[in-house]
């Protein structure tokens, strides 16, 4: 696939997104915007992964923390080869598998999340695993900045460094808002890279819907031996839609269908000057 | 009188079901490179210290933080180790409770949670250190077997049943040394009582470490009234063993149930629903740690203050045989 094609793809799984978001009338649509990016680059550049072998114990691990951003995990797996997406038409419905946060139901869902603050425990345990094992592949979390508070990732990131985890990636997508506001005004979370850094992870930051330096980023082998990997993703919540971005509104807000409309023919307009 | 004063000649004293666990940990791992016990500060009082210098690398330390030990035994599980999370039982349940929630149960990682120092054994620590809530808060989450083993016999058992169960357990020992409890009897399954005592005219439910006292007061009723009663270590209050429950009941004997446990939510309360719920009218009593302020003391002293003792087992029995 070239780097057109991956950025093509982008736009086609916000669409997609917004597209099932829209029909179950549900969905965590602004962060979904925020983290497709990482996404797609995971799915399509990064991870070890066979939709057709999926339980592969040498396998690459991705675990999605921030669970209520599903919508952008089940489109980029579904578009993967992992399940048809057409499947999404029952997102949300009664008796569907595909809910509102990830579950292993699902083919290529690791583990079931939508409590915040689970995901990187659990990666610690499948990194310190592989390590024990002699195994080389990753493990990968992505977390959300509105759950740094939860004390569970503080316990993990302690963890993470104590055992030279260098084989776990925990990505956070830093859009900056959560559902009551700006994170700043919620719970602070600035200067999370020297929080990190002091905590003994390697720490790369990057724009977050740069496809390009995310690839670089994730795929680059440990960013220091011995050491865990942070890698802090700069994100716009809602990005893509211009009345979305940065918007709370759309946390979890579902379009009308004019707005449906609107969002569209903008991402057919970025479509086109790809 | 004091439980741990009493001596039994019918029955051989063994050793802390806590070290026949960690014992029965060294065996699997002799042979299971996969078996991995990972604590949190806690391999002292889970008595891992032997298992720890002799498996160093079959032992994963995460410090004081209960949330991540059942986090990371959950990613271990999920990436085929056999994981025993340790800790102490009060902590276990209640810090961690979302994660064996979340990561253990509804993730479906044949986690092997294990509650050291459970119930009061903590004792004169206080309410703290106690886990009087344990088997109600993870009865109501699914996919999850409940085991408090009685007796030596029945923790190794337990241990090794757990290690290729490939499920989620959740299993609790004491730090008293305990007596074995029926010697010709060596069948044990999760979901299976084991009757360790059997007799027509009463039935006392017990689990843990109330077995014994429980043995104790059939045999006193025996002695001193003739009374004949069936004791049973119900050791998995869940899944529970109704089919024994109803063998029990059928003849319309008494039913006393026993646990180091609030009476609220445990395997008292297990037994009763099952019973009411099938039509059975048995005179029926819940022995447990009554919903107030924990009596302070030790194990020992709160045990007998509430009646979960030689003495207080025969005074019910009495009272519900109208004798």
């Amino acid at each position: 696939m070239t780097n057109k094609e991956l950025k093509l793809k982008s736009v086609f799984l916000r669409k997609s997104l917004l597209k099932y978001i829209y029909n179950a009338k549900a969905g965590h649509t602004g962060g979904s915007l925020s983290c497709v990016d990482t996404l797609n680059v995971l799915y399509n550049r990064v991870l070890n992964v066979d939709p057709n072998d999926f339980k592969n114990p040498n396998r690459d691990r991705y675990i999605q923390s921030k669970g209520h951003c599903v919508e952008a995990l089940f489109v980029t797996l579904a578009d993967r080869g992992f399940f048809p997406m057409s499947d999404l038409e029952t997102l949300c419905q009664h008796k569907s598998h595909y809910i509102g946060h990830p579950t292993k139901k699902v083919n290529g869902v690791e583990q079931n999340t939508g409590a915040l603050g689970h995901g990187l425990p659990i990666c610690v345990g499948e990194a310190i695993s592989a390590k024990l094992d002699g195994k080389t592949h990753r493990v990968y979390t992505l977390l959300g900045d509105g759950e740094l508070p939860e004390g569970s990732n503080w316990e993990a990131f302690l963890a993470a460094a104590h055992y030279k985890l260098d084989n776990l990636y925990a990505i956070l997508d830093y859009n900056k808002q959560q559902i009551t506001g700006d994170n700043s005004e919620v719970m602070n979370t600035d200067s999370v890279s020297e929080k990190l850094q002091s905590f003994g992870w390697a720490v790369k930051e990057v724009d977050g819907h740069n496809l390009e330096e995310l690839e670089a980023a994730l795929n680059s082998g440990p960013l220091e031996a011995g050491k865990p990997n942070f890698i802090i993703a700069h994100t716009v919540k809602g990005k893509g839609v211009s009345y979305m971005e940065r918007n709370l509104k759309w946390h979890h807000g579902v379009p009308t269908p004019e707005q449906y409309e609107l969002a569209l023919s903008e991402l057919n307009e970025a479509e086109a000057l790809i | 009188m004091e439980l741990d004063k009493i001596e039994e000649k019918d029955l051989k004293m063994g050793i802390a079901n806590q070290v026949v666990f960690s014992e029965t940990m060294q065996q699997l791992a002799e042979t299971d490179k996969d078996i991995i016990a990972v604590t949190s500060d806690s391999r002292g009082s889970g008595k891992l210290v032997p298992f720890a210098q002799k498996y160093p690398n079959q032992i994963v330390e995460v410090g004081i933080a209960e949330q991540n030990l059942v986090g990371v035994a959950a990613g271990l599980a999920s990436a085929g180790k056999k994981a025993f999370a340790v800790s102490p039982a009060c902590f276990l349940s209640a810090r961690a409770l979302e994660q064996i929630k979340n990561d253990v149960c509804y993730s479906d990682n044949p986690v092997t949670l294990v509650g050291i120092s459970s119930g009061i054994s903590y004792g004169a620590l206080g309410t703290t250190h106690h886990s009087l809530h344990d088997y109600a808060a993870l009865r109501a989450i699914n996919n999850i077997t409940i085991v408090a083993p009685a007796d030596n016999f029945e923790t190794e058992q337990a241990v090794k049943l757990a290690a290729k169960h490939n499920k989620p357990v959740y299993m609790r020992f004491g730090k008293k040394a305990m007596p074995f409890l029926d010697e010709t009897n060596s069948d044990f399954e999760f979901g299976k009582g084991r009757i360790v005592r059997n007799g027509g005219d009463l039935a006392i439910i017990a689990c843990g470490e109330t077995v014994y006292p429980a043995w104790l007061a059939a045999k006193k009723l025996e002695d001193e009234h003739g009374i004949k009663t069936t004791v049973v270590s119900m050791h998995t209050i869940k899944p529970l063993d109704v089919k024994l429950l109803e063998n029990l009941a059928e003849n319309g004997r008494p039913i006393i149930t026993v646990e180091e446990h609030m009476v609220y939510g445990g395997l008292g309360e297990a037994c009763a629903s099952h019973l009411m719920q099938n039509g059975y009218k048995n005179s029926f009593k819940i022995m447990g740690i009554p919903d107030e302020y924990t009596v302070t003391g030790s194990q020992v002293e709160i045990f007998n203050y509430y009646g979960i003792s030689r003495d207080g087992i025969y005074k019910t029995g009495k009272k519900l045989l109208k004798i």
